[in-house]
């Protein structure tokens, strides 16, 4: 019998190659899914087209986005102006590449602005409790009831000059509060697990438990969010330039192009001058969703229905 | 007898816990609202200019006679008392005069232009209603049709285009191109009246309704449909089934019922959604509601209108919130009250 059991060991190490492949991590896992989503690979693609267009700006556009030949307003397309000229004299293909690069630049840092403010506030809260969470989320809860907009614009009102750093800033403190509350949510589920109790009685750090075993737990809303954010900050940058109290005239965003069509003369003779650059933020923000929806069901394949 | 005496008591049970719930919610309002006027009472002193920044442009004044006039108006005062004595005229609707439009007060701009922007809202509310729910109940029961994906399509779309670019299209579609709906305004001519008035109204908050509804309309059919799908893979629905009721049966009384109560509770919710959506929508229309008014008061740093305006919103969502909350706590018999 004895010697029976002894013989199933297997002694010999050479076996080793057959021992199960090395498991892929979580995150690991969420991208081979994410890779899988035909429609977030479009939207990459598409997202791709326009950062290159963003980079290259000074190489593609064929006129100064800002200089204006007032002999020419409002013309049609032709071998000259691509897309015609605004109701300024401003080449209007050159305006609606260089405006990628204001658009999508205010739309990423405005963004990752939102995210370190909201993560900061949002750990703070679900990490300690208690008062720091009570204070927290009551201002969380106040910013959510003011409209967005409405805050955004009086914001605006009060400061009177407003340009790009300033326009960022005010975003970020303004959209926080939902990514603040998610992470403060991810924060107290994860709080009574028992390898977080096993971090703090071996004397682990706030900051270390923090950073080392929170936020990579949340990472995936984090990125998820994040992703859906830039859409948001997107169109929130066109939608304020376009009503003029965004980034101000000349700089172009596309935001800003589409003013033109606020007349109803430019709307119904010159689209070269308000549809392309609708159809850009169209485009983008769409390309982003789509990425942000395959993220999505990437990290969390119980939400794909 | 004795099971029914028991139904009877966890049901009294359920009863209170409901009204103190209730009563909990609305506290909570208490100290939420006045928050709210605390904020906006401070964007107001953020603001630069007071009341007399409008007169103090006249030189033939002496600068002494302003001061007099600030000491009278509390202007001196700690803020404390400035907070009190604004709280104390704003709740009599008193929000003082607009320095745009001299001698005229807040409250009777916000009186012009309040319902317009109250049907645009009701219009675009009803415009989402009527598209998303039959379009998301219909998407749900026919999973990966050709309908489902033409409706996907259409919801990502609506999602993706800024609300001022879908309604510069209606316009330039709609109207410029095929003449079906006037452009701007709230009607085409002062004298109409009775029911061709109501009409020509009517055809006037088509294109902006539809663009201010464009985007929940998306949303809601997304909604509704995972709503649907989620209480159809339910226990209760399986039950049903296995009982042998038929298919419309199942559908209307039991899952329709179900998938509705948080699409409801989402609009009690929808109201902030709405208002910001009618900033834009409002100014692309030339619609003359509290948005372009708004918008006019940011132009002109219009202070008095720019914190009436904020203050009246935000105190609508915050009932429309609190609304939402009981409805919910009423319908909804598995909701847990803490």
């Amino acid at each position: 019998m004895e010697s029976n059991a002894h013989r199933n060991i297997d002694p010999n190490p050479e076996l080793s190659d057959q021992q199960p492949e090395k498991s892929l991590s979580p995150f690991q896992l969420a991208m081979r899914r994410f890779l899988r989503n035909k429609l977030a690979i479009v939207g990459i693609f598409i997202l791709i087209f326009f950062v290159l267009i963003a980079i290259f700006a000074d190489v593609i556009a064929t006129h100064s986005p800002t200089a204006s030949n007032m002999y020419k307003v409002e013309a049609k397309a032709d071998s000259e102006n691509w897309l015609g000229t605004d109701s300024s004299g401003r080449d209007n293909f050159s305006r609606l590449v260089h405006g990628s690069r204001i658009s999508l630049t205010i739309g990423f840092f405005a963004m990752l602005f939102t995210v370190v403010i909201g993560v900061t506030l949002g750990s703070l809260a679900g990490y300690y409790g208690g008062k720091v969470d009570g204070f927290i989320m009551r201002i969380t809860d106040l910013m959510l009831i003011l409209p967005f907009l409405l805050l955004v614009l009086t914001i605006i009102a009060i400061l009177e000059k407003i340009n790009i750093t300033i326009f960022i800033t005010i975003i970020a403190f303004t959209s926080w509060p939902t990514l603040t509350r998610l992470i403060r949510a991810t924060f107290l589920s994860l709080k009574e697990k028992e390898y977080i109790l096993g971090a703090r009685s071996i004397g682990a750090s706030d900051f270390r438990i923090i950073f080392k075993h929170f936020l990579p737990n949340a990472v995936g809303p984090i990125i998820v969010n994040a992703t859906l954010m830039m859409a948001t900050m997107i169109i929130i940058e066109s939608a304020l330039s376009f009503i003029g109290f965004g980034i101000p005239q000349p700089t172009p965003t596309w935001g800003n192009m589409i003013t033109e069509g606020n007349s109803l003369r430019m709307l119904q003779n010159n689209w070269e001058a308000w549809l392309p650059p609708g159809l850009a933020i169209l485009l983008t923000v769409l390309a982003i969703n789509f990425i942000g929806d395959g993220l999505r069901d990437a990290f969390d394949p119980k939400s794909n229905q | 007898m004795h099971g029914h005496g028991r139904a009877l008591v966890l049901s009294l049970r359920r009863n209170v816990e409901m009204h103190k719930y209730i009563t909990r919610r609305i506290l909570q309002f208490i100290p939420m609202l006045f928050l709210v006027t605390v904020l906006v009472f401070a964007l107001a002193k953020a603001a630069p200019g007071d009341p007399l920044t409008g007169e103090r442009l006249d030189p033939n004044i002496d600068p002494e006679v302003y001061e007099i006039r600030r000491e009278a108006l509390g202007l001196n005062d700690p803020l404390p008392v400035q907070y009190w004595n604004w709280l104390s005229s704003v709740a009599t609707g008193d929000f003082g005069k607009s320095l745009q439009y001299t001698g005229r007060t807040v409250m009777e701009l916000i009186q012009a232009r309040i319902w317009n922007t109250f049907y645009l809202s009701l219009f675009a509310l009803g415009v989402t209603l009527a598209i998303a729910i039959p379009i998301g109940i219909y998407s749900a029961n026919r999973k990966y049709s050709l309908f489902d994906y033409g409706a996907t399509t259409f919801a990502f779309l609506g999602l993706a285009t800024p609300n001022f670019f879908a309604g510069l299209l209606a316009i330039y579609v709609f109207s410029l191109t095929l003449g079906w709906f006037p452009a701007q305004g709230t009607t085409t001519a002062m004298s109409l009246t009775g029911f061709e008035l109501f009409i020509d109204k009517l055809r006037h908050l088509v294109l902006p309704g539809f663009t201010l509804g464009l985007a929940s309309t998306a949303a809601y059919m997304r909604y509704m449909r995972t709503e649907i799908l989620e209480v159809k893979g339910s226990d209760f629905i399986r039950t049903a089934r296995a009982k042998g009721l038929s298919n419309e049966s199942v559908l209307y009384k039991h899952t329709l019922r179900n998938a509705l109560i948080p699409i409801i509770t989402l609009l009690g919710l929808e109201f902030g959604t709405l208002l910001s959506g009618a900033i834009i929508t409002e100014r692309v229309f030339n619609y003359p509601g509290l948005g372009t008014l708004f918008l006019n008061a940011i132009q002109n740093r219009d202070y008095p209108v720019i914190m009436a305006i904020n203050l009246i919103l935000a105190v609508t969502i915050l009932i429309g919130n609190l609304l939402a909350d009981i409805f919910y706590a009423i319908v909804d018999p598995r909701i847990r009250y803490d």
